[in-house]
């Protein structure tokens, strides 16, 4: 539960990620997604107010965004930061720095997975000169060194182009492969099916949970504009 | 081919070598015969080794050196010519008097490191007269390290002029360790189609105080300017910055542009002034102090690191 000049923003969220799952949100602009990904991660303003949110049996509602990225949480922002000055190749070594740091191969290796040319990119700047998409697929990077345990992706496929598309569902695999746990906000189709599982949110609550082309289907059919084709739900 | 070499008490030298190297620099480079440099250690020249094109001359004082540089006419200098002032001991005086012509037509890029590793009660001053000849070019890089102690008091101030087509571009930079106390003061003139480009970034802690005054006049027919200066303070760290562009020429263009970035308790003013006396001159500022962005913290933080070390990574790109 999370709410905002009094008015709930995230009202009934019934979720639950499997181990290695590839769980995709979907729902209509303003639905609560993004700031469902913000609560998970925990970031200020948006503090769990009501109820429990479990990461591997624990408890983790009280815990800073510090103390549950070292358990494994991480996050890609819709719209990644700027970052003035600062070096792509510094940049990655941050996630793995809790794991013993990353060799310059692993550094190139999460370059090449998210399709850039680690020759090119690695010495330059996050910051000025890199276009958004640029930066995205940087910072999708930045986490696959981090070998994280949860990887919270916001629209990942924002501002990537159509051919780099199945780059990025190859990256959801990937992460997969390699042990971790995928929870994708997404608007595309393509997502949503290489996903395990997909839940719906509308108006702050999670509808329904379930077989992710299934749930494509029935938010395209009758749940936009989410307001007026489904009622609302109730508060939870 | 100018060499000169002069006291050079061993010890001293490598204790120079060794400020020199926590500087930032690499010292191997004031013992290449082949590369011109100066090292000056308190009121000692310790090395100076001009090359073809370069005359060099100092003078030792009671309190420090006077270095008279000149690069003749026509030379383009190939390799950075290395310059280091220093003082070992915690405590003393240095006033280092400078005064450097580049000839018309020449080109150099001066490497300067000044260094006070020890410093708990320093004044360092620096008078500098800089004559950028006509179609000359020079590009100074100045790093300061000042010691953890925060007890440097450094006054650098310089008058330079830049003569028709002549490119001055200066770079001072200190950022790690303390500041101490920071009073930079420079004043530059240039004529018609020169360029000046200023680049300052200071990081201030605990109770530094940085003063940064710099002011371009654009006396030419285009010429161009730009001050650039970004700071970042925290703790109880003070700073004052004033970058002043003149345009008084046709044509002249010129920008000031100010980033800061301020933690805890440190307060920050920034002032850019611009004046124009000539219609078709053209001069432009920003400024903005603000604290580290969110998100860039956040995003850090859900790498696995604390805020602190997040800030502080966010810091060094941004005066990097
Ligand atoms: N800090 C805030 N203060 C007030 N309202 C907010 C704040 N953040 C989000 N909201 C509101 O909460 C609702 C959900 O926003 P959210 O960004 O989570 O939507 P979303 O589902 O991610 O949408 P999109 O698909 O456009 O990214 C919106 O109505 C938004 O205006
Ligand atoms: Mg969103």
């Amino acid at each position: 539960m999370l709410s905002r000049d009094g008015k709930k923003i995230l009202r009934g969220v019934n979720l639950e990620v499997g181990d290695r799952e590839i769980h995709s949100i979907i729902g209509a602009n303003g639905a609560g997604k993004s700031t469902l990904a913000y609560t998970l991660m925990g970031l200020q303003g948006y503090e769990h107010e009501e109820g429990s949110l479990i990461f591997n049996g624990e408890d983790i509602s009280k815990l800073s965004i510090t103390e549950r990225a070292r358990k494994g949480i991480t996050l890609a922002w819709q719209e990644p930061a700027r970052f003035e000055g600062l070096k792509v190749r510094d940049y990655l070594a941050i996630g793995a720095k809790d794991n013993g740091g990353a060799t310059e191969e692993e550094l190139k290796e999460a370059l090449r997975k998210v399709d850039l040319k680690p020759e090119k990119y690695l010495d330059r700047e996050v910051g000025e000169t890199l276009s958004g998409g640029e930066r995205k697929r940087i910072e999708l990077a930045s986490i696959i060194t981090m070998k994280p345990k949860l990887a919270i992706l916001d629209e990942p496929d924002s501002g990537i182009d159509v051919v780099s598309l199945k780059e990025i569902v190859n990256l959801i695999q990937t992460f997969k492969e390699n042990g971790s746990s995928v929870l994708v906000i997404t608007h595309r189709k393509e997502i949503a099916a290489a996903s395990d599982k997909a839940s719906l949110m509308c108006e702050g609550v999670i509808l329904r949970s379930g077989d992710p082309l299934e749930i494509s289907e029935f938010f395209k059919n009758r749940c936009i504009p989410c307001d007026s084709r489904v009622s609302p739900p109730k508060a939870a | 081919m100018t060499q000169i070499t002069l006291n050079t008490l061993s010890s001293e030298i490598k204790d120079m070598d060794a400020a020199y190297s926590v500087a930032g620099g690499d010292s191997a480079v004031l013992h290449d015969h082949e590369l011109a440099s100066l090292v000056i250690s308190g009121n000692k020249v310790l090395n100076a080794n001009g090359i073809k094109g370069i005359v060099l001359e100092t003078k030792e004082t009671e309190h420090g050196v006077d270095v008279k540089m000149i690069i003749k006419k026509g030379y383009k200098i190939p390799l950075p010519v290395h310059l280091c002032f220093g003082l070992i001991p915690q405590d003393g005086l240095q006033e280092i008097g400078m005064n450097f012509v580049a000839e018309e037509d020449s080109a150099v890029e001066l490497v300067a490191h000044c260094t006070f590793p020890n410093a708990v009660k320093i004044i360092h001053r620096m008078e500098a007269q800089m004559h950028v000849g006509k179609n000359a070019l020079l590009k100074y890089t100045e790093t300061h390290f000042h010691g953890p102690h925060g007890g440097a008091q450094v006054i650098p101030k310089a008058r330079v002029k830049i003569e028709e087509g002549g490119r001055y571009y200066n770079n001072f930079s200190l950022v790690s360790g303390r500041v101490g106390s920071l009073e930079f003061d420079y004043d530059v003139d240039a004529e018609k189609d020169s360029i000046c480009e200023m680049v300052t970034k200071v990081y201030g802690k605990k109770d530094d105080k940085i003063r940064i005054m710099e002011k371009v006049s654009l006396n030419g027919e285009n010429a161009r300017s730009v001050i650039k200066s970004r700071l970042a303070i925290t703790e109880n760290a003070e700073s004052e910055f004033r970058g002043i562009t003149e345009g008084h020429a046709p044509r002249s263009r010129g920008h000031v542009d100010c980033l800061e970035v301020i933690q805890g308790n440190a307060k920050a003013e920034a002032v850019p002034i611009v004046r124009v006396d000539n219609p078709l001159a053209k001069v432009t500022h920003e400024a903005a102090i603000g604290c580290v962005d969110k998100k860039e913290v956040e995003t850090l933080m859900a790498r696995g690191l604390e805020e602190d070390e997040a800030i502080d990574i966010i810091v060094k790109g941004m005066l990097a």
